[in-house]
């Protein structure tokens, strides 16, 4: 007896402070474990919303004026999308994707920068990712509902939960 | 959701310990302590122990890569111990781990700590009593 969620809307806005990011891993965390993601996807997906909402607060708002950041977690049959969005402007939206990628040992230390590891992280936890800039910068990320090691749909594995 | 850390002498250098979850809000504080003691001349080793860290993410990695290069530039020998399976993974993905030595925690205790900490984050977000056994 699973009920409807596909559509299902989550919301958070929350001032564009740092402190405010552990706020934002509770909300993803715990709509997540609602709807059956495992132990290590609700991690994945919590570290992938606090990398784009770092993002958020670093980059978009550097000047006095504190913007806000608005995640939205819309429930799908299948999986979960998640939107990160900022009202930000001097974000470098192109220079992170150029510097987005592993650290490669190879290369000397001194060259290394930590730039980039966060959305890095984001496309390497996330199933399908895609960053915008239009009035700031938007995130969008989807996780797939896995068990037993296919996709199921997240209203049946709720029903098969509560049986 | 903040960290704590202590610093013991240990044989030519000091090991840093640390406890909470380092995010963008604490990694600051991390970075203000493990700095100087990278650059301190009587610190041949700096272990930093992150057996009681239940959450990071790359911007504690952003302060190791730091803390590295000054490292690197005093001869100071840096590394990480007691890593959950899920942090040694991130070192692992973002390659961190072909750079710095990273040890991961001991498998009896991190198995009760995890479940520990599993049971704590249940205990927050499953308020539904349908789901109680």
């Amino acid at each position: 007896m699973g009920e409807k969620r596909d559509g299902d809307k989550i919301e958070l806005t929350f001032p564009a402070r740092t402190d405010y990011i552990g706020v934002a891993r509770l909300m993803v965390s715990g709509v997540a474990n609602r709807l059956g993601f495992s132990y290590e996807d609700i991690e994945d997906i919590k570290l992938a919303v606090a990398e784009a909402c770092t993002n958020a607060v670093r980059h978009a708002y550097q000047e006095e004026h504190i913007g806000q950041v608005l995640i939205q977690c819309l429930v799908r049959q299948d999986c979960l999308e998640i939107i990160v969005a900022d009202q930000g402007s001097s974000f470098d939206l192109e220079g992170m994707k150029a510097k987005l990628g592993p650290i490669d040992k190879h290369r000397d230390i001194a060259d290394l920068t930590e730039g980039g590891l966060g959305l890095y992280l984001i496309h390497s936890l996330m199933d399908k990712v895609e960053i915008s800039e239009n009035q700031g910068v938007v995130v969008a990320m989807t996780k797939y509902v896995v068990r037993d090691g296919e996709a199921k749909g997240v209203d049946e594995i709720t029903s098969n939960r509560n049986q | 959701m903040n960290i704590t850390m202590q610093t013991i002498a240990i044989q030519n250098g000091t090991k840093l310990l640390v406890a909470g979850e380092v995010d963008a809000h604490t990694a600051p504080q991390l970075s203000d302590q493990l700095v100087p003691l990278v650059q301190r001349p009587a610190n041949q080793s700096v272990v930093v122990d992150l057996a009681e860290v239940s959450y990071l993410d790359s911007t504690g990695l952003g302060v190791f890569v730091g803390a590295l290069k000054l490292s690197q530039q005093t001869g100071c020998r840096l590394s990480i111990q007691n890593v959950t399976p899920r942090i040694e993974r991130l070192f692992r993905i973002t390659g961190l781990i072909d750079i710095i030595p990273v040890t991961p925690r001991a498998e009896s205790v991190a198995g009760q700590q995890d479940q520990a900490s599993l049971q704590k984050r249940f205990d927050v977000v499953s308020a539904d009593p349908k789901e109680e056994p």
